[in-house]
């Protein structure tokens, strides 16, 4: 990604969870859904909220939430799947609402490297500011790769 | 002009005329005097060389080109036909096909050289004329005269090496390389020379060390050994014709010799087998290891397309009469046409399944051919019969069934089959028979593979299984024929007494059956003396299955049918718990009871009543009962991968999408018992 710079490249589709602003990277997104039929799957990692019908494919979904060990709350009608694509596969993120794209530059991008010694998992791949707000920015790769170490002690 | 647009067709047509020409080949081979194949033959080859000129592939082009000529002088009767050319023009086709192959994988020709065809097939019109002998000769002379004086010495590791480039395809060498005694700088015309190597060759060896031959510390010779895919003629031409060499000797290293005194360690066994078909393997690891360049096309027939189409028309002809209902709401005709969509997707999903349907032609097709080089090889005549070409079955099997069929047939040829002389002792037709037959059978295929051999030595079996150490002496002293016969299918089995080239009778047995299992199909052995027969049992297709659809609490499942036995209900009252685990006794058996709540982790208030409903599974000779709440009933479904994200995922094997958009899960019973 770093070799070209487009204007897509520094577009990021924010949601929220718990109160907080995140963002992804607009080139991994697919599109944005609201909340359908999930079916639970048995012996996945505990994030994992369930499969969804997306048009006839069967698609995960990972409910930000209980990946990032926040309080669990009722899924409402602010409720949203953005459904992304990473390394061929394409996964669902389950998060509290969502409904805008910011266009964030380099400059207004710190880095995280002096805080993440303090973080659980880092997920976290830069913080973005847009005037007063703040944008957790997430590394996709890490919050889908197997970087949950505890996972199987937090199934039981 | 862009010549990718034609690509695919290239391809497909080539692979369509390599096909006819082996089949004429062999033919001809059976046929010496049939001057009519002789034409077919070299209409194929004119072909071939007009499509590949034309696309740009010189070397298909050249070698055709010189098929062509020989083909042309057994035309017009100024050759006589005999064994030599047959199998020259084999080994020809067998490079035209690498070609193919390579084109489709990579785009390009890739970096096999048919030089060396090439002149045979020069060798084989000039022999015509003798009165000459070509420079070729000459030259070959000249190698072989001095071959002795290569005297480079061939270490361990060099043979290891040698080996496995032998088994990947390539050539090894070791060189003489003599520069002119008044040649000014020799280091740098052995840098010279070294550089030219490299472009397609590696160097493996050299004497003196580089060093000293950067230092200059050699007199007028050095001595190298290279791995190269080029023939040595090839090798040979280019160095001697970098200036100020004076002579390049060039002997090819026989890596047979090495294999033999390697033969006891295990690993070496099982490459030695695989060398039979090196080449054959070897270009497909080659291909394998580059990305393909072409999506894989299906030729259909054009009246599938058709009704294809029109199936496609009446459907979108019924949406607009669906929407016309909903806007009008003459709701009476709802149901009218609600039944002709359904009958529409019914035909639909036919119509669909019969365009990836392809005749199993495509995978026998390959056979004959494999038998010819077998029987030639083990001196054992074979006649091959095949039947029930026609029967189609789906794409995704084709992709699959090949390598487990070669497998068989092998081991039917090679330690099913007796020699000429042992069968005539015992009475049998001195030509052995396999039987290739394939025919469907309800929702499945069946594919057996026949031989008159010998069959299978039960006692040997046995007695190996004990040497291997996969079963006790007590073990096998209870078992009947049946079990001994599949103990050919345990992992590391092999009752081969001397290890031949093309395969020990059990070797890799096992990995068939693994592959089989894979695609949802068995594998039986039945035996005699008076021969064997292996029927592999397979769905007719790997994306629809049959299932049952159960209720676990208040989640839905879906169980392939062809893993149930059957459906029961048992009172709660009758299970007994043994150390833990439930049991029914049923029909005489006790039968393992698994809830299936507990495996799925569902709550469900069902499991206390007093009659329970069990889904008896099968796993091979195992049965297990699983706990459902109630059953929705059998249903054909589509199966879904769950994708990379949570594959492997325990006791699921994927999941599908119900009528009404939700997403069931597929059970994997295997898994849980």
């Amino acid at each position: 990604m770093s070799e070209k710079v487009t204007a897509t490249d520094n577009q990021y589709v924010l949601f929220k969870l718990d109160n907080e602003s995140y963002g992804v990277n607009i080139l991994y997104v697919e599109t944005i859904e609201k909340v359908m039929d999930i079916t639970r799957v048995p012996y996945a990692h505990y994030y994992v909220e369930g499969v969804i019908n997306l048009r006839g494919e069967v698609v995960p979904v990972i409910n930000l939430r209980k990946r990032f060990n926040l309080p669990q709350v009722e899924i409402n009608d602010e409720s949203r799947i953005i459904i992304v694509s990473v390394e061929d596969m394409i996964v669902g993120l389950l998060v509290d609402s969502s409904s805008e794209v910011l266009q964030l530059d380099l400059e207004s991008i710190d880095d995280v490297s002096n805080i993440k010694e303090n973080m659980k998992n880092d997920y976290v791949k830069g913080i973005g500011k847009d005037g007063e707000r703040i944008i957790i920015l997430l590394d996709l790769k890490k919050i889908l790769g197997n970087t949950a170490i505890n996972d199987e002690n937090q199934r039981i | 002009m862009d010549m990718n647009q034609y690509l695919e067709i290239f391809i497909e047509e080539s692979k369509e005329h390599l096909q006819n020409m082996n089949q004429s080949l062999l033919d001809l081979e059976n046929n010496h005097k049939d001057i009519e194949l002789v034409h077919e033959i070299f209409r194929i080859a004119h072909t071939l060389k007009g499509m590949s000129g034309t696309m740009g592939y010189t070397k298909v082009a050249n070698l055709t080109h010189e098929m062509e000529n020989v083909l042309q002088l057994l035309r017009s009767n100024e050759l006589e036909l005999s064994e030599n050319i047959v199998d020259l023009l084999f080994e020809c086709l067998d490079m035209l096909e690498g070609y193919i192959n390579e084109i489709a994988n990579s785009g390009n020709e890739g970096e096999f050289e048919s030089d060396y065809l090439i002149k045979k097939l020069n060798d084989i019109m000039n022999k015509d004329n003798k009165n000459q002998i070509t420079s070729n000769d000459n030259l070959d002379n000249d190698i072989i005269s001095n071959n002795q004086s290569i005297n480079i010495e061939v270490e361990e590791f060099a043979k290891n090496i040698a080996i496995k480039a032998a088994e990947q395809g390539y050539n090894c060498y070791k060189m003489q390389i003599d520069l002119n005694s008044n040649c000014m700088l020799k280091s740098a015309r052995a840098f010279i020379i070294f550089n030219t190597l490299e472009k397609d060759c590696e160097i493996i060896k050299s004497k003196p060390s580089v060093e000293d031959i950067e230092d200059e510390k050699f007199d007028d010779s050095f001595e190298l050994i290279i791995i190269s895919k080029l023939d040595k003629e090839t090798i040979r031409k280019k160095i001697i014709n970098i200036s100020e060499v004076e002579k390049v000797l060039i002997d090819e290293i026989d890596t047979n010799d090495y294999t033999i005194q390697t033969k006891d360690m295990e690993v070496n066994i099982e490459e030695n087998q695989e060398l039979d078909s090196k080449k054959k393997v070897n270009e497909k690891s080659a291909s394998k290891a580059k990305k393909p360049k072409l999506g894989k096309t299906v030729r259909v027939d054009i009246d599938r397309l058709d009704n294809l189409m029109n199936l496609v028309s009446e459907l979108i002809i019924t949406r607009s009469r669906l929407e016309e209902i909903g806007d009008s709401e003459k709701k009476h005709n709802m149901n009218d046409a609600i039944e002709y969509l359904g009958r529409i997707t019914t035909s639909l999903h036919d119509a669909v399944m019969k365009v990836r349907m392809v005749p199993i032609e495509r995978v026998f097709n390959r056979f004959p051919r494999m038998v010819r080089d077998l029987s030639k090889e083990l001196g054992k005549e074979i006649t091959l019969v095949m039947s029930g070409e026609e029967t189609e079955v789906d794409r995704t099997v084709i992709d699959e069934i090949g390598d487990p069929l070669i497998h068989l047939i092998r081991n039917s040829i090679d330690h099913g089959i007796e020699d000429p002389e042992t069968r005539k002792k015992n009475g049998k037709p001195e030509i052995g028979t396999v039987k290739l037959i394939a025919y469907p059978d309800g929702n499945s295929v069946v594919i057996e593979v026949e031989d008159d051999g010998q069959g299978i030595n039960i006692e040997k079996v046995k007695s190996k299984a004990i040497q291997k150490g996969l079963v006790t002496e007590e073990q096998v002293e209870n078992m009947d024929e049946k079990e001994a016969v599949n103990l050919l299918f345990r992992s590391g089995f092999s009752t081969a007494d001397k290890i031949s080239d093309i395969s020990g009778r059990g070797v890799g047995l096992d990995v068939v059956k693994t592959k089989i299992e894979s695609l949802g199909g068995i594998v039986e052995v039945k035996t005699s003396k008076y021969g064997s027969t292996f029927t592999i049992r397979l769905p007719l297709t790997l994306a629809i299955i049959q299932a049952l659809l159960v209720n676990v609490g208040a989640e839905k499942y879906a169980i392939p049918l062809n893993s149930i036995k059957e459906i029961i209900t048992i009172k709660q009252t009758k299970i007994r718990k043994i150390q833990d685990q439930e049991v029914v006794l049923y029909r005489n058996i006790t039968l393992p009871i698994l809830r299936m709540n507990k495996i799925l982790d569902v709550s469900s208030k069902n499991m206390d009543a007093e009659d329970l409903i069990v889904v008896v599974v099968k796993k091979g000779d195992k049965t297990a009962g699983f706990i459902v709440d109630s059953l929705i009933g059998q249903q054909e479904i589509v199966i879904k991968s769950l994708g990379k994200f949570l594959s492997g995922i325990k006791a699921i094997a994927g999941a599908t999408i119900l009528g009404n958009g939700q997403v069931a899960l597929i059970v994997d019973t295997n898994s849980l018992f």
